[in-house]
């Protein structure tokens, strides 16, 4: 109980400070929506080759995106010492660290909410067409990269090179969360069989849940300083 | 010491005579293949190079775990040692690669499921030097390295199911040949192991020593302020 | 003899080769006032750090009520409250609403009750809605020194408290440290400022390259000969 209150009051603190700051959500917003456009002038208007990689270009801005708000995020944490602050509180350390985790979450999927009707009016796609599955794509997909987002802004931000190192740290290994979020994500743009996404869900939960059960393993020798 | 030494250096002289033999089996004894001819035989260092590169990772997640528990710093030694002499192996691996499937396939570059994953492996490593060589603090330095080595190892499987299940739903362009290997190939592949893993351990051995020593260094460093 | 609060048995920290402090030992009790000066990186921060278990010793041990460091939970942590010279504030948040986050993670009853009282003390609550961002170097302090405080803690840990601040800023600090030194809380004080720490304190300590070379009672010596003898030490 006490865990989910301390994850729940560094949530609120969080969206607070984001209310006040408004530093993360609006830059993201618009790095991903101008990723959206950028992107959409490497084929001609209209054509059919864009429904194959319209998925993929949508990830790419999200990820671009989240990983310009993931540094944002942490440093606001280590601007006044904060983070050691919230370790030294008598609270479980891991709870501090899936508060982070969620917040992260929170951030970008509402970022993925304002881009996604502008990128499918945009491009012509409806992403939706073939059910509501493309949601469920986007939670998992995106609670993979925030997991793992977030303990890697923690190392990063401790680095001399601080905005570099996160991306460097962080594209590679969740290649499998781009790869099976796109993979996905099409069967579902190009109306394919339903039946094909499902072994990419499956990849995806199980990302989640095995990054999710690492991180809480490591974390509490991680910022133990 | 001179007993150290002595033991040291008899190993570097077993390694260089065995990777000679190698050289020879591997480019003269060992038969032809029939359809690719005399540049199959660059297999032999390929294959071995691959098997050390992935040992090497294999010791630096094992040495991390090690370190984030016992919190002694030969470990990190270790495990960075290891790191950076698997990825050189996993350069070699990277280099011989294209140059036999250029001839062969007819194309430098595939993107076939073990060579891919080799890529995104040397990009996880990449990070994890680089990392370590932004973060002054030999704590810091040492942990945040260690959940990288990790997270970026269980990492590797995941992302080889990935690109296999996305390869199989392109139609796969080019497949590896056949399996059965001549049992001549196949002693002369072992053989090529055996010496890779001997040149692997005389490089840790000194890579550890370099390692043990440059902390030595820094500690008198800190005793001059 | 009083049951020791915090006891260090022979601690060693290592960082790598690095030998931040070398064999330790010392135990302070139920309403002690130290103050404890040390040159630049003799190991002063180290050992506020594995005081207030922020990080763990590498050999020897650390009681907290005769309990090892490794036996407690996380909720022990409440006993300490930390001023660092960092703020452990978030500026774009208002004093009111840093220090009901803090509250919760702290768990503390009656939380705007508590902060008024404190904000009070240091003569801030006038500017509880203000945004941190705008609070000068002294204001800032004085709201950590609130942040600090708020669950109430047995120990008041404080890290060169004295750094920065204007005079204001640092006499209701004194005046705070005073109250708590008062109602018998322990204190624990790292500070360069020799006048300011030995005024304040009722043991004296110095910290020179990982080991504790001095510790007495402040009644045992007046600040002439303590200052004399922290020149002798430091040059030595």
């Amino acid at each position: 109980m006490k865990y989910l209150s301390t994850v729940l009051a560094i949530i609120n603190k969080d969206l607070l400070h984001e209310l006040k700051s408004r530093e993360i959500v609006v830059s993201m917003l618009l790095f991903s929506v101008l990723t959206v456009v950028v992107f959409s002038f490497i084929f001609e208007p209209g054509s059919e080759f864009k429904n194959e990689v319209a998925g993929g270009i949508l990830w790419m801005s999200f990820v671009f995106a989240g990983i310009l708000g993931l540094n944002k995020s942490m440093m606001s944490e280590i601007t006044g010492g904060n983070f050691s602050a919230l370790l030294l509180a008598p609270v479980d350390r891991s709870a501090i660290f899936f508060g982070k985790a969620a917040s992260n979450f929170l951030f970008i999927t509402l970022v993925e909410i304002f881009t996604i009707p502008l990128f499918m009016v945009l491009y012509n796609v409806n992403i939706f067409a073939n059910g509501f599955m493309p949601a469920v794509i986007f939670v998992l997909g995106t609670y993979g990269f925030s997991i793992l987002g977030t303990l890697f802004s923690i190392i990063s931000v401790n680095t001399r090179t601080r905005e570099v190192m996160l991306p460097l740290l962080l594209l590679p290994v969740i290649v499998p969360v781009i790869l099976a979020s796109v993979q996905a994500l099409n069967v579902y743009i190009l109306g394919h069989d339903p039946a094909d996404a499902d072994k990419w869900l499956k990849l995806l939960g199980s990302f989640d849940i095995i990054f999710t059960v690492v991180v809480f393993a490591v974390f509490d020798f991680i910022v133990e300083d | 010491m001179l007993k150290k030494i002595f033991s040291v250096k008899s190993l570097d002289i077993l390694m260089v005579s065995f990777i000679t033999i190698a050289l020879y089996i591997a480019l003269v004894s060992a038969p032809s293949e029939k359809v690719m001819g005399a540049v199959q035989r660059i297999f032999y260092f390929h294959v071995a190079s691959a098997w050390i590169a992935f040992f090497a990772f294999f010791i630096t997640f094992v040495f991390s775990i090690l370190f984030l528990i016992k919190q002694d710093y030969r470990f990190d030694d270790i495990a960075e040692s290891s790191a950076e002499i698997g990825i050189l192996f996993c350069t070699i691996v990277l280099i011989t690669g294209p140059i036999w499937a250029r001839p062969i396939w007819g194309v430098w570059w595939t993107w076939d499921p073990r060579l891919t994953t080799t890529t995104i492996l040397w990009f996880i490593y990449a990070g994890y030097i680089m990392l370590r060589k932004f973060i002054e603090e030999a704590d810091k330095r040492a942990k945040f390295a260690a959940a990288i080595g990790i997270i970026g190892f269980i990492d590797v499987p995941i992302v080889f199911f990935s690109i296999r299940w996305w390869r199989t739903i392109h139609p796969n362009v080019v497949q590896k040949g056949g399996g059965g290997l001549h049992p001549d190939m196949l002693n002369a592949m072992l053989f090529a192991i055996f010496a890779f893993s001997l040149l692997y351990l005389a490089m840790m051995i000194k890579r550890v020593t370099i390692a043990s020593l440059n902390r030595k260094i820094d500690s008198l460093g800190e005793n001059h302020e | 003899m009083p049951e020791s609060l915090v006891e260090f048995k022979n601690v060693n920290k290592k960082y790598g080769h690095i030998h931040a402090l070398r064999g330790v030992s010392v135990s302070f009790n139920k309403g002690e006032f130290v103050s404890i000066f040390g040159p630049n990186g003799a190991g002063k921060s180290t050992f506020l750090k594995l005081l207030c278990t922020m990080t763990a010793p590498t050999s020897g041990q650390i009681l907290y009520e005769s309990v090892p460091l490794n036996k407690l939970q996380d909720s022990f942590r409440s006993k300490f409250g930390v001023i660092s010279h960092q703020p452990f504030l978030y500026s774009e948040l208002t004093a009111m609403e840093n220090l009901r986050f803090y509250a919760k993670m702290y768990n503390v009853a009656d939380i705007d009750d508590r902060i008024k009282t404190l904000l009070d003390k240091v003569e801030l609550y006038k500017r509880r809605n203000d945004k941190v961002r705008g609070y000068s170097r002294g204001m800032l302090q004085r709201l950590s020194i609130t942040r600090a405080l708020l669950h109430d803690p047995d120990i008041v840990v404080l890290d060169e408290p004295y750094t920065g601040l204007d005079t204001h800023a640092s006499d209701i600090l004194t005046r705070i440290l005073t109250e708590l030194f008062g109602e018998h809380k322990t204190i624990i004080m790292v500070t360069h400022n020799m006048k300011q720490g030995y005024d304040a304190a009722s043991r004296l300590a110095i910290i020179k390259g990982g080991s504790l070379v001095l510790d007495m009672n402040k009644s045992d010596i007046s600040i002439t000969d303590f200052e004399h003898k922290y020149t002798e030490a430091v040059s030595r």
